[in-house]
């Protein structure tokens, strides 16, 4: 299909996008990479009257180390956080997931805020966000704010942005030494969607894990903290019992959705079984360094 | 005369390497000429607005207010369309029993399936088109669908078409008799179902077609992304009453087909009467979410099998009943009950079993129209056949292999019948049993599975035997009373520089059909293969032909395009002998020259020979006139198909905590007779495996219980693509056809004919711990899941 027909400004700052925002309200839509956005044109599903393209705004860019901490520029494109070395370095569980990020092509051009401000519950930056502590800095071009990721995502497609503010970073706190991060997505088909996935973070010490993290994506319509899977793993050392009782836990945490190809009682089965293997990995020697 | 030239080399043959195909350069640039491409002055496009409901009466269409949108040419209903097309049906006469309603290029009245289209918006571009389409307002009466075909013959179901009586298409029994009795004196009887997910065919390149009627000259024109030209322009002239004379089809380049491209769209018929309609170029070309619901789909079958053996394993007889569902129509003109009737005709087909016997029911239902997709009944009686014989093995406790090689037809009992009837010229089973041994370890894989097994990794082997149906005989849908040329021609010449042209009635779609036909040229006329042009898709300028479809562009296009080449050859040599004074036993042509094979001395080039003959005849000698065009053409009259035969081998990894499989490696041995070029060959097979991959593990057009497609999108309709295909090695045996000088047989469909039942039998190897069995196609992640966890099927 032929999208419909819409007018197309593009701005360099964050106010003047937030202006056009305010001025068109619900009948304009920002685009960076059109990842989704284009699809959902190309099918009528949306017939906004303007695009906003913000890919000219310089302080939406860039990834950096300041402040202890790891700053991702909204702009910033899955390709360049998958081959980020700052990225690798300080927070590997971004570029554990990357690849598994739709195809390279899409990769090119898709970008970070673009797909936590989108908030599809089955994409993996939302829960990775979480996993990793991550706050979103939002601008409406006059006044900026803070909002942690755990507070971000609202509901389905639904996030705390107010109808004329951006992402326009996200900022991670450093992990320390003992931080470590796994990532594990089942889906159909190299590239798609996650049927279950989950990022996982905590600090292992000789062998125990402490404030441990365990977002679910694909499972709801946020991604989904386990905090009582978490609780029942926090200061132990994973043996068997304990994540027997972790992948109990899921069972009244997580309340899945079935979709096409999987039903809610197979993703919370699979939920279970991509913990025990995320804990697995999050506790082997030799994953991080 | 040039006679300087040194002793000419042996010219090495064409036919036989992996010569790359020369027109890929062009589309790899983005220089092709697809239909949407092309631009022709005064061109509209259409976008139909097609039916929400699976079965609905149209009560009213209110098209004011789109009308008056910009850029509006047309809005026009189905009623206006069936004055100028006729309506069709798609039956066969040789299927005897066979019904089918008549259908209209548009809906009138009422819409059958959701996607039938209803409302053409003709607009100065497509967009305004769809512009328009949103402001057209349909008043529906929705009826109800029948969507299952298990209940479709209840009587308390709804009858779609009254004057049929029932939802019967086609009815078929084979009986080669003894059956019952063979079943009550086996030793052992198997029995199993196995369901097959309705999927498509999915082209890069979406279906496509510019018509462009001129109604000065009443001619027709019809730009048009297909397989078969000479079919389509049969049938535009005699549904709109335009003489076939005047009715062109060019099929230029062809991004993909599958089968998919071999029928007669109410879409086709609909663009064409618009541009009858409105005197000007109509274009048409389907977006992907149309092309869910209106491309053909394919193989939803439910068949029960049963298998009778000896306690040594011996296979006595096959019983087999295949249900499947077709849709509201039955395709037209190739029909919807070819493929359920190739499953009965090939179950048990590779094997030497004395009975049996077979039913099919072909049923109406409020879905896409099924037909022929690549493969055609062959991956369902494949997997049917290879998933109760892995059944029998493990019931015998026999190696599945060894259970083949007892009772594979003998590579020495050829020409033969097959139990169903079917006539076998020459098939090479034990030779590919024996190169497929060469090829794969299997009692490492074997060991290595049972280690792994110890340690809860499940890996599994399949073993699939196939038969294809290839270069169809020369009664094959003519005697249906269908205009569907079997025979197929090409026509060579000399010009003037001394370059050949090849035209041929069979097209390209990206298989490398053009290739071939250049590579035969090469070596039958004599001449670099860069000496060589060929040209297809063009019925005013090609041979009347069949076209591409049952594996036999190669194997009758390429026997037609040999014949010609010969023949020129051999004018071109006496053309040679009269000018120089030599007898023509003397002469030979290679690299393009005329050789003196007794001096082994170039002569002259052809291109000497060309220009002599369209500007000096008058230095010829008198009453000689060099003819340098030759048409020949070929129909395969010895068999009603020249079959292939193959093996293909699936390495599996089951996990049984995801049900995720993951395909490790693939190994075929595909006997398609003479290989003409080994790089195309394999990489039809690899593309065919890939397709059967798709049908296995991940497509299947969902329903829901209204008849509304759940999926119809590529985000939702799961096509495998580079990231899900395993390595897949290829081997060939040869064993030519000698229905044909040529020797070449049919290449392009047995890989997706295999792939699935190999696949299937790998995955249930990979369980047997477990004892589930995964009968239903496509077998996805949670089948799997709900077989080795029932709880979790709730």
């Amino acid at each position: 299909m032929k999208a419909p027909p819409f007018a197309y400004r593009r701005v360099d700052s964050v106010a003047a996008a937030a202006a056009l925002l305010r001025e068109h309200g619900d009948e304009a839509r920002l685009i960076a990479g059109g990842q989704t956005l284009l699809a959902t044109l190309g099918m009528r599903l949306s017939e906004p009257s303007l695009l906003i393209d913000i890919r000219g705004i310089t302080e939406m860019q860039g990834i950096a180390v300041a402040d202890g901490h790891l700053r991702i520029g909204a702009l910033a494109r899955h390709v360049d956080v998958e081959r980020s070395a700052l990225v690798a370095r300080h927070l590997p569980l971004l570029s554990l997931a990357a690849p598994h990020i739709a195809h390279a092509a899409i990769r090119n051009r898709g970008t970070f805020g673009g797909s936590i401000a989108f908030a599809d519950p089955a994409a993996e930056w939302p829960a990775c966000t979480v996993a990793a502590d991550g706050a979103l800095t939002l601008s409406d071009g006059t006044r900026s704010r803070t909002v942690a990721a755990t507070d971000f995502f609202l509901g389905l497609y639904q996030t705390a942005l107010r109808p004329d503010e951006l992402i326009t970073a996200v900022q991670f706190p450093l992990p320390g030494p003992q931080r470590r991060f796994a990532f594990t997505e089942l889906a159909r088909r190299h590239g798609d969607y996650a049927t279950v996935g989950v990022a996982l973070a905590g600090d292992v010490t000789d062998g125990r894990l402490d404030n441990p993290r365990i977002v679910y994506f694909g499972i709801g319509g946020t991604p989904v903290r386990a905090r009582a899977a978490e609780a029942a793993l926090a200061g132990g050392r994973a043996e068997p019992a304990a994540l027997d009782r972790a992948v109990a836990e899921l069972g009244g945490e997580l309340a899945p959705a079935g979709d096409l190809y999987a039903a809610a009682a197979t993703k919370l089965h699979l939920a279970g079984v991509l913990l025990r293997r995320g804990i697995q990995s999050l506790m082997a020697e030799d994953v991080q360094s | 005369m040039n006679s300087i030239t040194p002793r000419a080399a042996t010219v090495e043959k064409i036919v036989g390497r992996a010569v790359p195909r020369p027109n890929a350069r062009r589309l790899v640039e983005g220089r092709g000429t697809y239909v949407d491409d092309v631009e022709l002055p005064r061109m509209v496009h259409v976008a139909y607005l097609r039916s929400p409901h699976a079965h609905a009466r149209i009560l009213r269409i209110d098209a004011a207010a789109a009308l008056d949108m910009p850029g509006v040419v047309a809005i026009v209903d189905g009623r206006q369309l069936a004055e100028i097309c006729a309506p069709f049906v798609g039956a066969l006469s040789h299927l005897a029993g066979m019904r089918s309603p008549p259908q209209h290029a548009m809906a009138v009245d009422r819409a059958c399936w959701q996607g039938e289209a209803v409302v053409a918006v003709v607009a100065q571009t497509r967009a305004q088109a769809e512009d328009a389409m949103q402001a057209v307002e349909v008043t529906w009466e929705v009826l109800p669908a029948v969507t299952r075909m298990d209940t479709a013959l209840d009587p308390g179901t709804p009858v779609i078409h009254p004057e049929l009586g029932d939802n019967l298409c086609f009815h078929r029994e084979v009986d080669s008799g003894g059956v019952d009795d063979a079943f009550a004196a086996a030793d052992v009887v198997v029995e199993e179902t196995y369901d097959f997910g309705r999927h498509t065919g999915v082209t890069l390149e979406p279906r496509s077609i510019l018509a462009d009627y001129n109604p000065a000259e009443r001619r027709l024109t019809v730009h048009h992304s297909h397989q078969a030209p000479h079919m389509m322009g049969d049938l535009y002239a005699r549904l709109m009453g335009i003489l076939e004379a005047d009715v062109r089809v060019l099929c230029k380049d062809v991004g993909g087909s599958f089968g998919i491209k071999v029928h007669a769209y109410a879409d086709d018929f609909a663009t064409v009467a618009l541009s009858v309609l409105l005197g000007r170029p109509v274009k048409f070309v389907a977006d992907r979410l149309e092309s869910f619901v209106t491309d053909i789909h394919a193989r939803e079958h439910r068949v029960k099998a049963r298998l009778a053996l000896t306690r040594d394993g011996r296979f006595l007889a096959f019983d087999i009943a295949d249900l499947t569902g077709i849709g509201p129509y039955s395709m037209y003109p190739r029909t919807s009950a070819v493929e359920g009737n190739q499953v009965i005709n090939l179950c048990g087909g590779p094997y030497d079993h004395p009975h049996y016997r077979a039913t099919l029911d072909v049923v109406f239902q409020n879905k896409v129209q099924t037909s022929q997709y690549r493969g055609v009944g062959h991956p369902i009686a494949c997997a049917v056949t290879e998933g109760i014989v892995d059944l029998a093995a493990a019931t015998l406790g026999m190696d599945p292999l060894e259970l083949r090689r007892r009772n594979l037809m003998a590579d020495d009992s050829f020409p033969r019948k097959g139990a169903s009837g079917i006539l076998l010229e020459s098939l090479s089973h034990q030779r590919c049993l024996a190169r497929l041994e060469e090829m794969v370890d299997f009692p490492a894989l074997r060991r290595e599975q049972a280690e792994l097994r110890a340690k809860g990794i499940h890996r599994g082997i399949g073993i699939a035997v196939l038969i294809e149906l290839t270069n169809p005989g020369a009664a094959f849908y003519g005697t249906g009373g269908a205009r569907i040329a079997s025979q197929d021609g090409a026509t060579v010449r000399l010009d003037p520089t001394g370059i050949v042209h090849c035209a041929s009635g069979v097209g390209e779609q990206g298989q490398g059909t053009e290739t071939i036909f250049a590579q035969i040229v090469a070596d039958e006329v004599g001449v670099p293969m860069d000496r060589v042009r060929v040209l297809t898709g063009d019925t005013a300028a090609t041979p009347y032909g069949g076209g591409t479809w049952a594996s036999r562009g190669a194997g009758i296009g390429g026997e037609a395009v040999l014949q010609a080449s010969r023949q020129l050859r051999a004018n071109l040599l006496e053309f040679a002998a009269v000018h120089l004074g030599l007898p023509v036993e003397r002469l030979r042509i290679a690299g393009g020259s005329v050789i003196d094979t007794a001096e082994g001395v170039a002569l002259m080039d052809l291109a000497e020979l060309g220009s002599l003959a369209h500007f000096r005849p008058d230095l010829l000698p008198a009453g000689f006139q060099p003819e340098l065009v030759v048409t020949r053409h070929y129909a395969q009259r010895d068999y009603p198909f020249i079959f292939t035969n193959g093996i293909q081998v699936s390495h599996v990894e089951v996990d049984v905590e995801t049900g995720v499989v993951t395909l490790l490696k693939h190994w075929v041995v595909e006997d398609c007779g003479r290989v003409l070029n080994p790089l195309l060959v394999d990489e039809q097979i690899r593309g065919a495996v890939m397709q059967g991959l798709g049908g296995v593990l991940f497509e299947e057009c969902l329903y829901d219980e209204n008849g509304v497609m759940r999926n119809g999108s590529m985000a939702d309709y799961l096509v495998p693509m580079a990231g899900e295909m395993p390595d897949i090695e290829v081997a060939h045996v040869e064993t030519p056809t000698r229905s044909s000088e040529l020797g070449a047989k049919g290449a392009g469909e047995a890989g997706t004919a295999g792939a699935p039942a190999a696949v299937m039998n790998a995955i249930n190897d990979a369980l047997r711990p477990f004892a589930v069995r995964l009968t239903a196609q496509p077998i996805t992640p949670e089948k799997i899941l709900h077989a080795l966890h029932p709880h979790l099927a709730g």
